[in-house]
This record gives C-alpha cells, structure tokens and sequence, in this order.
C-alpha cells in the first residue's frame, strides 16, 4: 500500500516545480544566460553531479509504502505497521544484516567480548564472529585483506562500466570544455565508490554497526533524505510568507511597512536556537500528549520533521524578507514602474508583472545560500535536544548517538566518521554550487568580474 | 619629443573578454601633450577614451592590459618600468582625475588626510610642513582652508572634484588627464571647474589632457584635439583647423549633428548605423559602414594616420581629395521643428500655483520641523503643438515637477487642470481615464525599461491597461504600427530590451509612450543618457512627432542647445520657483534674470 | 544624538512586548500550565491532585490574565501574565522548575560564558580579517583561488566536528587540556583556552569568506582607483584606503553581536562543562524547563536590541557619513 507522507508530496511538489522551472529557463534565453554561466563553471557542474545523487537518493527515500502482510481471516488486506521505502528495499540486504552491537568497519567479529560457548561445552570471553559481516570466509583472520581486495577490484571495474555509458550521454549532451571534464570526473569518481560498495557492502560492513547492530552504511544513506529535505523544504515553505511580506513593505511603505518591520525586528530579536527550541519543545508536548493522531511511528517522525522545518523557517524568513523589502525599495523607484504607474496599471500588476521578475534573483540565490547552513543545523538541533525525531534516522541523531561513545577505549569512531563525511560532501557540494550560482545571479558580483 | 610632456605612440589595449575572445578596445592611438598645452581627447561613449587614459596611468582594470605602444613622460620612456618605479610617476609627474566626484573620494578619510598621503608619497612632506602645503593646494583650487577637515560627504560635487583635483596637483605633475571631469555636474559648476583646470594649466606650466565626449568643450579648452572613433584616432589637429576645416567624415557629421537655435527648424544630420561591436572584425575603414563618402577600397584597405597638412593627421583614404576639402554637402534641409510658435489654443495642461513639499522631521517624536519646498509654487501652461521647455540645474525640483503633474506624486496644493479640467482631486477610475492624456518619456534608456518584459509587451502595457476593451488581434497592430513608426524592426516586438542600444532603447520608450494616444509627452531630459548623434536621431523623431500629432512637450533639460533647438517657450527653474518664463527667442537672446544669463554664460561653447 | 538614542530606547519597548506576548502565548496559551505540568510528572496515571499541587507551586494556579477573585489591582497583578511575563521587565525571572533562582544563576553563569565568548569573538575576529586580507593582497594567483577553496571546505565542515575532533585529539590523545570543567580565576585559563583555539578554527571559513567579500566589494570601488592613481602603494592601499572602508561594516556588525556574547554559546560549553549560560540553556531546554528557556529568551531580546542600538551608535563614530538625527 503506497503511503504519502507530508514531506513525501512536498519533495516531489519540488522536483516538479525545479523541472518547470528548468523548462521556463530553457524557453527564455534572457533567463538563460546567467544559469549558462553555471553550466560553464567546472566547480559548479562537479557540485551539481554530487547533488543530483543526493537528491536522487532522498527521492527514492521517499517512495513510502507499507508491505503487504498474508491476508487476514476474513480475507481483507493486511499491511504492515512499519512504512518502509524503495530505498529500504534495494537497500535490504545492509536491514538484514543486523549485528548484536557494535563492530569496525571491515571487522568479521563484533567490537566487544562475550561469554561464547563452544561446542564442548565450555564457555570463554572472547569476540564472537558476526552473523553476517565476513561471515563467507572460512578463515576470517587470513584470507580477509585479499578477499577485500579482490572484491574492491571487482567494484571498481563494475563502475567503471557504470561509467562508460553516463560517459557517452554525458559526451553528446555538453558542449566540450572544462565544465564537461569536471562532470565526467566527478561522475567516474561517484561510479567508483558506488561500484565498490555496492560489492562489498553484502558482504561486510563497510562502516561497521552501530550500538543495536545496524549498519552505519545503512544508517548514513538513510540519513541523506533528512538532510536534504531540511535544507530544501526550509525556505521553500516560509517562501510565500517572506516573499508576500518582504516585497508588500517595500512596495506599499507607509503602514504596511512599519507592521512588517515591527514582525521581523520582534522574531529576530528571540536568539534562533531559543526559539527553535522553545517552538520545538511545545510541539513535542503537544505530540506527545495527543499520541492517537498517528497511526504509524513514521508519520508521527515525518510530521515532527515538518514541523521542523516549518519552525527553522520561520526564524529564517527574516533575513530573505528584509533583502526582498531593500530590493523592492529599488525596483519600485525605476523608471519603468513609474510608466506603469502613469498608466494606471493596478499594483497587483505591477507587483507580479516589474517587481516580482526583477527580485526573482534574490529569492533564488537565498534559496540555494541557505541549504548548507540548514543541513549544518539540523546537527546542531538534534544534540542540543531539539531536532529532528529521535527514531529517524539523520545525520544529527547519528552524531548525537555515538559522540558518548569516544570515551571507549578504544574508541568508537566510524559512525561519526561515516556521517561527517556524508554530511560534508553534500554540505561541500551545496556551498559551492550556491557560490556559483549567486555569482551568477547577482548583479554586484557580476559587475566586478 | 624631449622637453616636458607626454607622448604616445601605437598603444593597443587588449582585453580578455568570455569565452576566450580578445577585445582590442584601443588599437595603434597616438598622440602628444606639449607643455602648458590642452589637449582634448574626443568620442562617443565606447570609442575607447577612458581605456586610452588609464592605459596611460597603468591602471586598467582586471583583464586589460597594454599590449603594444611606446610612452614617454618628460623624455623618460615608462611603459616598461618595473611597477615600484612607476608608482612614483603616477600621482607625481603623471596624474589623473575622474569623472564621478560623488564615488572617487575615500568617504572615511578627511580631505586633508587624503591630500597629506599624496604628499608624503612624492615630496616627503610631513607634519607641518604637509599641512602648510596642503592648506596652499586647497587655496589653489578654490577651497577654503578649513575644508581640510572636512569628510567628502560633506561637500558638493563641485568641490569634491577642486578636492580631487588638489590632491592630484601634490605631486606637482607635468601632464594631468581628466577623464570627463564635469560630466556629472551642473552646468554652472562645470564653468568653473573647467576655468579652473584652464587656469592652473596656464600657472603651472602643466600639460592637460582632457577626455570628453563635448564638442563644446573641446571648443573652449583645447589647443589640439584628437578624435577617437571605434579605439582609433581618426583626426588629430589644432582646435581652429577642426572646428574651421574639419577632414574627417566622422568630424564633419559630429559637428553637423549639435543642435543650436542655428538649426531652428531643421532637420537635423543624422549619423545612420552604429559604431561597430567591440568584438566585430574589422577591415579597412571602420566608420565606412557609416560614411557617406565611402569608397570601395575604404571597405578593404586599413587605413593609416596621416599628415595631409601640416599639423593635421587624418585617418582617411580620401584624405586630400577635392571632396574633402570644404565642407561636403550636407543631406537636404527639411523644416520639421516648430519654426513658428503654433497659433494660440487652449492649453493642454496648465500648473496653476503648484507646491509639492516634503516633510522634514526631526527630534523625539519626529515632528515635522520644516519643509523641503521642492515644488513652491509653480505656474505654467502647455498648448498643444507646443513645446515648452523647462531648464534648471539638478535638484532645482523639475523632475519632482513632472511627477506631480502627471499625478505620480501628490501635489501639496495648487491645480493641475488637464484640458481645463481640474485633475487634482480625481481619484480611482475617473483618475485612470485622464491618464492616457499625458504620458512620459524618461532620461535612462536602461532603467525605463523592464527587462523582463518582451518589447511587444512593453509597448502594449498601456493599451491593456487603459483600453481594455481591445481585442488582441488590434492591440498586437497597434504595436507593429508604432514599431514601424518610431523607426524599429518589425520583429523588435519578439525581442527583450537588453538586445537593443541606448537610442533604440529610448525608441522604445517613446513607442510606449504613444501607445495611448496621449496629447502631452513629459521628457525628462530624454537624451541626456545618449551620445550626440543618437541624441540628433531621438530629436529629430520628436519633432517629427509633434507636427504630425500635435503633441505637446513638456520637455525638462538642462542643455541649453537643445532648449534652443527644440522649444517654442522656455521655463528656467530654480530652487522650486520658476524664475523667468517666456518665449524661446527672448529669453534666450535677452534673459532679464540674473540666474537666467548665468546659466546661458555657464553653457560651454562660448569660450571661457 | 541624545534625542536620537532616547527614540530608539522608546522603539525598543514594543518589541520587547512583542517578545514577551509571543513567549507568553506560547508557553502559557498553546501549552497550558496543565500540560506542562503531565509533561513533568508523566502523562499516564498522574492524579489531579498532582498537577494542581505542581502548578501551586510554581505560582502557575493562577488565571492566565485576570483574576476575578482578588481584590483591586491583584485583579491585574495577581495572575500568571503579571507575575511571569511582565515581571520580566523588570528583570524578575523568578525560580526555575527546580527551584532555583533564575537570575542569580545567570548572574554566576555568565562569567564563564564571557571567558569563553569574549576571546573567541575577538581572536576570531582578529585572525578572520587577517586571513581576508591576505587573501586580498594575493588577489589573482595560486594563494587566493587555494584559499578560497580551503575556505569553502572548512566552513562545510560542520561545527559538532571541530568540537568532538579538537576535543579528542588535544584533550584526549594528546591530554593538553582538561577534557572539561572550569574553575575561576586564572585557573580558567587552562579549561578555556581549548574551546577558544576550536572556535576560533571553526569560524575561519565562514568568517574569512564574508570578510573577503566585504573587501572585494570595497577594492572595486572608484576611491580605490583614486587611491592608486596617487601613485600609493598595494600595501597602503589594501591597509589605509580598503581596510579603512570595510572596517566599517565589520565594525558595526561586530559590535550588533557583543551584547549577545553574555548568552554564551550553546554547544561548546556543553562539550566542555563550561558552567555558563549556553549549558545552562541546553540544560532547561533537556529538562524542558520552560521558566529557564522564556527567561533566556527575554534576556536575548533584550541583548539583541541592545546590540542594534549600539550598532547605530558605532556608526556616528566610524562613518563620517552617518549622522543621526
């Protein structure tokens, strides 16, 4: 049975309106011109590609359904509790592979000792084999380092074929230059550790098991959906709310201006993390207080996400509203406004026909500026408390489950290794393509060049 | 050339432009500046004279650079000195000032400050004897003393440009360029800094090289003036011989475009084409798209500067040919500006006592603590057929005046009567309806048109919005009619204005303007933004206008030759009040105000 | 100037009852007292009794914002409004859920949040310009376009990294500080000068990267071109004219910031066991102690619009252009 969760339909409702977008780009070459600039900067393009997986992998995340179960007694249609998605199920084998506890990466034993007891018997303190992770090896002590190898091997090659035909279309589609190298590269580069992965990643735990036994791999790649959905739906979903606010007090003055400015003067006067907190505190109460709302673990977790992004909006749509209002102080002073106005042209028309267009940029490259630094918070939020659900799987609630446990000796290290980097290549990848695209936006920087 | 001076010979400045292209903004410009010379650098905008002069001072900007050419500064040769050396001229034997006073200031450092680093920097002054020097440079340009402690901010652009110009006299230079220094002033402060300049070249001995896209300037300034067309210099002689027997083709047209109350009622020479894109590549002759004498081996032969007489370099194949001697004859004479008032009707709009104030608060509570009389009190007439003219300096409150009338701000009191109909208490629809009567025409071809907006669209913004009920097929001939009509392609419509040039552009405008059938065109200062012979095109086409439409102008301009050209009545303004008013010819030849003559004397042209 | 400041004073009080309202209806009308107090005592089998008794004590009984029972002005003053939002103008926080004095805590805790706030700001400040202009001065070469990456890359990393990582390598591995704790005095300066170094490296990319912006904006300027037309040097250009130039929105922004140093900040102590402000906040919002989170949000308010006036103030004194009036 296919589930739609909120954040599902607001994240496709995105890659439709991203597609339309591109679509009305492509039919206007005057809107094209500054994303060519884009198109043409090797950064940005490598950027791109490590995005657009993010992104592929979050979309796929967010294909829910709930399995179908064997039909109950009276034959109607029984499904599971759980919402799984397609990712989960591609990703089934690294779920099955379930440890007891904690164990390295590439480890063929788990991390801590246990009572074994051995067939004869006798029970000794020792660290007992993985269920699943080496477990094909007969002898895990010697013939670990070249089976990884030869399947690191296998891997490689595998992407390396992967490659060759995203190479070609990549080939026909972009125009020759260094923008098209760095796509190949940085596509060869994706290809290579997907491939090796995608090999070894059954047969052992590549970034080991976390405290209950679960892959970190897992963990990670379930995490990615999270943090881009913050990053993404953030600003999307304060966006009418600064852009109405933002361009009515420029635009209007007088009263409407000094309520505007009244509003955001007061919401930025509350320290951001106090306010998340304190919105994010009251929703848990009142979640938890009201538990019959949910009828699955996951869109309780789902709602508490939106929530989420609803609250970080709302201490984010401040500053885009005041850039909108500055710019629309602007726009409105030019000539060609004032024609309309000689017309008689309503404000209506003029708000969507000369100012809207012409502060588009702003809220596009707001857009794209303010991703990384929501994905950076939602770590931030989920230690101090207020983050996302605690029974979702993100970046946050990884760092914050396993920073306890660098006080082991010796240490446990590959959770936060693992969702670090997760989050450091998409964050790195975010920020580049953002400083791309505002240079290409922004009228200032344009005139320096 | 020994002796003190700047000479130039073969500069090309490159520039690296998108996508691996290489721009030659400059291409092989030569020439010199004698001591206690002027020498003034002459062109349009784009032709490659600022570029010329920060070549000069080694400071291009990112991406441009000298590729070829030979300098000397006082016998020393410095294209090639290692960049510490060259710092030491630059400012010292070799300085320039700008053209933006408002921006070429440090706002955070004091004028004293900033002239005291330029001593320090080429004399060694420091202390006292620095603030001695100093106080003595101010004096020098006209400032008072006490102005060294000032901050920029808190100066008009008239002293912040005898500020600049102070503290580019510290290093006591042989030769100093200004780039269009009074560009951005009033007319009557451009008298003075202009005297000035003249004056301290004549005290000091000093080389001055001016830039300037102003015929009349080079008039008053210049001993020798070199043109610059498309990053060459095209004619290079003394001022008298350019003015008296100009040899280039593109001189002569310059020279034949200026309106003056001379060519009160004809049509003016136009310049067809445009200058060739920067990037075009270029054979033989690069005005010869242009010209009107052209030749065919003009299209194929590059063509080199030379001396046809003494003293007089041309960059001409035809240079010495009977033609060019004199003058050639000119395209035919047509009468198209009103030569003769039109007879007296009923006035289109009339102003009758009107004030626009603003409030100024101030205090605790932000009381209203006194009023800027921008408008105060104003009373003037239009008919139609009629252009009237209003001239003032900026901030003089004629743009605040247009607005008004037109109901785009709300007057303080008085009467705006639109065809005797009081228009001033007319709100909502009734308002909306008189709106297609009077229309506007603005000074920035960039700023006046939306850029996200197709022509078309542009054109028919007001038809969709005062003439609803127009179908579309109508509306979109209404268009193609007023393409055609304000002379634009057919398929400009389909088009965004960032395709178009400033004159197009401003096409543009007055094609939106028209859409309406409006009976009174506001023109703030229309041309001021476009170089002289697509201000003759804009000219020449409004005058066509009016005759045919009997259009009414209010025309707003602070160049007195167009005033002279165009009007049928003028109204000078000054600080809100209009100061004189009357008949083109009378008040121009016999202004009765004092304010008036001073701004009729300020106007370049008449010497200094 | 005075008048000027007097104004802004008068315009901070509606927002500090902007503030107050907005804490007071969420904490009090969203959530009632009731909930919160099921949220303290656990949401299954709590008596009535229970609640009422938590609610008695903490003076949360009362009617939200009139009380008919009491007598002339307690009508007013006696009510959960008064006592609990209003009182906080008057700097009043009352006692957290535990018990404890609010205000005497931040009284304490602040100290130590300064300790660690204050050399951070201004070493990050210090050491932020210094990196953007060296950037400047090695405009278009190797250096500046490494720079810029490496800046990019640093501020990807996130800050929770440079915490756990700085504390396990200096703390742990190589045992140079304390792992947490503090102690007043000089002593601090042992437990402080840790999280100082990894705030000060954490704030580098963004810092720098915002820094260079503001000089790159300020090179391209006609002063600049003036400048060097004087025939003045690179050094003294970047240095007198430049810096001079874009110290002025770094100044004011800085000081926009300073009052809220106070507040501490959140995580590092947390990390470290500072006992400052920031922990003290992560603590009540851990134990949902809603007195401590609306008392904390009052003081950054009231911070922050401290901050914006002081703001207008520093540009009378930095920017001859600025006068207020």
């Amino acid at each position: 049975m296919p589930v739609l969760l909120w954040t599902d339909a607001l994240i496709f409702l995105l890659v439709a309106g991203l597609a339309g977008f591109a679509y009305l780009v492509r039919r206007h070459p005057h809107l094209a011109v500054p994303w060519r600039r884009v198109a043409a900067d090797p950064l940005a393009m490598a950027a791109a590609v490590v995005l657009l997986c993010f992104t592929a992998v979050a979309v796929l995340d967010s294909l829910h359904y709930r399995p179908a179960l064997p039909p109950g007694p009276n034959g109607e249609a029984q499904y599971a509790a759980e919402v799984n998605s397609v990712l989960d199920r591609a990703l089934a084998v690294l779920v099955e592979h379930q440890e007891k506890s904690y164990s390295a990466p590439f480890a063929t034993r788990l991390f801590a000792k246990e009572a074994i007891s051995l067939p004869d018997g006798r029970t000794v303190r020792d660290y007992p084999r993985l269920a699943w992770g080496g477990a094909h090896l007969a002898d895990p002590d010697r013939g670990r380092a070249g089976d990884i190898a030869g399947k690191a091997g296998l891997g490689l090659a595998l992407g390396l074929a992967a490659w060759l035909p995203a190479a070609w279309l990549v080939r026909r589609r972009l125009a020759a230059g260094g923008a098209r190298r760095a796509v190949l590269a940085t596509l060869l580069a994706v290809c290579l550790v997907a491939g090796v992965l995608a090999v070894l990643a059954p047969y052992y735990h590549v970034f080991g098991t976390d405290k209950v036994g679960q892959d970190v791999l897992y963990a990670t790649i379930k995490s990615i959906r999270t943090g881009v959905l913050i990053g993404a739906l953030t600003t999307l979903v304060t966006l009418p709310l600064a852009i109405g606010l933002g361009v009515s007090a420029g635009y209007f003055g007088g009263r409407v201006d000094d309520a505007v400015q009244y509003l955001y003067t007061t919401l930025n006067s509350i320290p951001g993390v106090l306010l998340i907190a304190a919105a994010v505190l009251l929703m848990q109460a009142q979640l938890e207080t009201h538990p019959d709302w949910f009828e699955t673990g996951a869109e309780r977790a789902d709602l508490r996400l939106l929530f989420l992004c609803l609250i970080l909006g709302m201490t984010n749509w401040t500053g885009l509203a005041r850039l909108l209002r500055a710019e629309t102080l602007k726009v409105r002073e030019l000539d060609y406004v004032i024609a309309a106005r000689a017309f008689g042209v309503s404000d209506g028309r003029i708000l969507t026909r000369h100012i809207l267009p012409n502060v588009q940029h702003i809220v596009l490259i707001s857009v794209v500026m303010d991703f990384s630094g929501l994905v950076l918070a939602e770590a931030v939020l989920s230690y101090v408390g207020v983050g996302v659900d605690p029974g979702m799987m993100s970046f946050g609630n990884m760092i914050n489950g396993a920073r306890l446990e660098l006080a082991r000796e010796p240490v446990v290290w590959w959770q936060l290794v693992a969702a670090f980097l997760f989050m450091f290549v998409l964050v790195l990848a975010a920020n580049l393509f953002a400083d791309s695209v505002r240079d290409a936006l922004d009228p200032r920087t344009r005139s320096r060049t | 050339m020994s002796g003190r001076g700047l000479e130039v010979r073969d500069l090309r400045v490159e520039i690296d432009a998108d996508g691996g292209r290489r721009l030659v903004p400059v291409d092989g410009v030569s020439l010199s500046v004698g001591e206690r010379e002027c020498v003034v650098l002459l062109g349009e905008s784009g032709c490659g004279k600022s570029l010329t002069a920060l070549a000069l001072m080694r400071l291009l900007p990112e991406g441009a650079g000298i590729a070829a050419g030979r300098a000397e500064l006082d016998g020393e040769s410095f294209f090639e000195l290692p960049e510490r050396l060259m710092r030491a001229r630059r400012g010292g034997r070799l300085a320039m000032i700008f053209q933006e006073p408002m921006t070429s200031l440090n706002p955070v450092l004091s004028i004293g400050q900033q002239i005291a680093e330029s001593l320090a920097a080429h004399r060694r002054l420091r202390g006292p004897a620095a603030q001695a020097e100093a106080i003595r440079l101010l004096e020098a340009v006209g400032l008072p003393a006490e102005r060294l402690d000032a901050y920029p901010s808190q100066l008009s652009g008239g002293q912040r440009q005898r500020a600049l110009i102070a503290m580019m006299l510290a290093g006591d230079p042989s030769v100093l360029i200004a780039d269009e220094p009074t560009t951005a002033l009033d007319v009557t402060v451009q008298a003075q800094i202009l005297r000035l300049l003249k004056e301290l070249q004549q005290t000091r001995g000093m080389g001055l090289l001016l830039i300037t896209h102003d015929l009349d300037i080079a008039r008053d300034m210049a001993d020798r003036v070199a043109v610059m067309y498309a990053g060459q210099i095209v004619e290079w002689t003394s001022r008298a011989r350019l003015f008296e027997a100009p040899g280039h083709p593109y001189t002569r047209r310059l020279l034949n475009v200026l309106p003056s109350a001379a060519r009160r009622g004809e049509r003016l020479a136009q310049i067809p084409g445009r200058v060739p894109a920067p990037d075009a590549a270029l054979v033989g002759c690069r005005f010869a798209d242009r010209c009107t004498e052209v030749t065919p081996s003009c299209r194929t032969e590059a063509q080199v500067l030379r001396e046809v007489a003494p003293g007089h370099w041309l960059r001409c194949g035809r240079a010495g040919t009977a033609g060019l001697a004199g003058r050639a004859a000119e395209a035919p004479v047509v009468v198209v500006a009103g030569a003769a008032a039109p007879a007296t009707t009923r006035p289109v709009l009339e102003l009758r006592d009107l004030k626009v104030h603003f409030p100024v608060r101030r205090g605790l509570l932000q009381r209203v603590a006194g009023q800027v009389r921008a408008v105060d009190g104003v009373s003037l007439a239009v008919r139609a057929g009629e252009t009237l003219a209003l001239v003032g300096e900026s901030g003089c409150g004629k743009t605040t005046l247009a607005r008004a009338a037109l109901r785009l701000i709300e007057a303080t009191a008085g009467q705006v009567l639109l065809d005797g109909e009081d228009i001033g208490r007319l709100a909502g629809e009734a308002l909306r309806r008189k709106r297609s009567a009077m229309q506007i025409v603005f000074q920035d071809p960039f700023s006046s048109l939306n850029p996200r907006m197709r022509v078309a669209d542009i054109i028919a913004e007001g038809l969709a919005a005062l003439r609803p009920d127009l179908a579309a097929g109508p509306r979109a001939a209404r268009v193609a009619e007023l393409l055609d009509r304000v002379g634009l392609p057919g398929d400009a419509g389909g088009r965004y204005p960032h395709e178009f040039s400033g004159g197009q552009r401003q096409r543009i405008a007055i094609a939106r303007a028209l859409a309406v059938s409006p009976r009174l065109l506001v023109c703030d200062e229309p041309t001021s933004a476009l170089d002289v012979s697509v201000q003759a095109q804009i000219l020449n086409l409004l005058a066509e206008l009016q005759r045919e439409q009997g259009l009414a102008y209010l025309f707003i301009t602070h160049n007195l030759p167009v005033v002279a050209y165009l009007a049928h009545r003028v109204a000078v303004m000054y600080q809100g009040r209009i100061v004189e008013q009357g008949d083109a010819d009378t008040l121009l030849g016999a202004p009765t105000q004092a304010y008036t003559r001073m701004l009729l004397d300020s106007a370049p042209g008449h010497g200094l | 100037m005075t008048a000027y400041l007097l104004r802004r004073l008068l315009y901070a009080v509606p927002i500090l009852i902007g503030v107050n309202l907005l804490t007071f209806a969420l904490f009090f009308l969203v959530n009632t007292p009731d909930d919160m107090a099921r949220l303290h005592l656990g949401v299954k089998r709590v008596t009535p009794e229970a609640v009422q008794k938590w609610k008695a004590e903490r003076g949360y009984d009362k009617p939200l914002l009139f009380n008919a029972g009491a007598a002339g002005l307690a009508k007013v003053s006696d009510t959960i409004f008064f006592r609990h939002s209003l009182a906080m103008f008057a700097f009043r926080f009352g006692a957290s859920d535990d018990g404890r004095d609010i205000a005497g805590e931040i009284k304490t805790r602040m100290w130590p949040s300064l300790a660690i706030a204050l050399p951070t700001f201004v070493i990050g400040l210090a050491v932020d310009i210094s990196v953007a202009l060296i950037l400047l001065f090695f405009r278009r070469t190797y250096v500046e376009w490494t720079g810029v990456v490496a800046l990019v890359a640093m501020m990807s990393v996130s800050s929770l990294f440079y915490i756990i990582g700085g504390q396990y390598l200096f703390a742990k591995v190589w045992q140079l500080a304390p792992i947490s704790g503090y102690q007043d005095g000089f002593n601090a300066a042992r437990f402080v000068w840790l999280p100082i170094l990894i705030g000060v490296v954490g704030g580098i990319g963004a810092g720098a990267r915002w820094y260079r912006t503001l000089f790159l904006e300020e090179a391209g300027k006609d002063y600049v071109r003036t400048a060097r037309a004087k025939g003045l040097s690179e050094a003294r250009v970047l240095f007198r004219h430049i810096l001079k130039n874009g110290m002025v929105p770094i100044l004011t922004g800085a000081v926009a910031v300073f009052p809220l140093l106070f507040m501490g900040s959140l995580i590092m102590e947390s990390f470290f066991g500072i006992p400052g402000l920031g922990s003290y906040t992560i603590d009540a919002i851990n134990a949902q102690d809603f007195a401590i989170v609306r008392a904390m949000v009052f003081l950054g308010a009231v911070l922050y619009i401290a901050g914006l006036i002081l703001t207008d103030v520093s540009y009378t004194l930095v920017d001859p252009r600025v006068r207020l009036r």
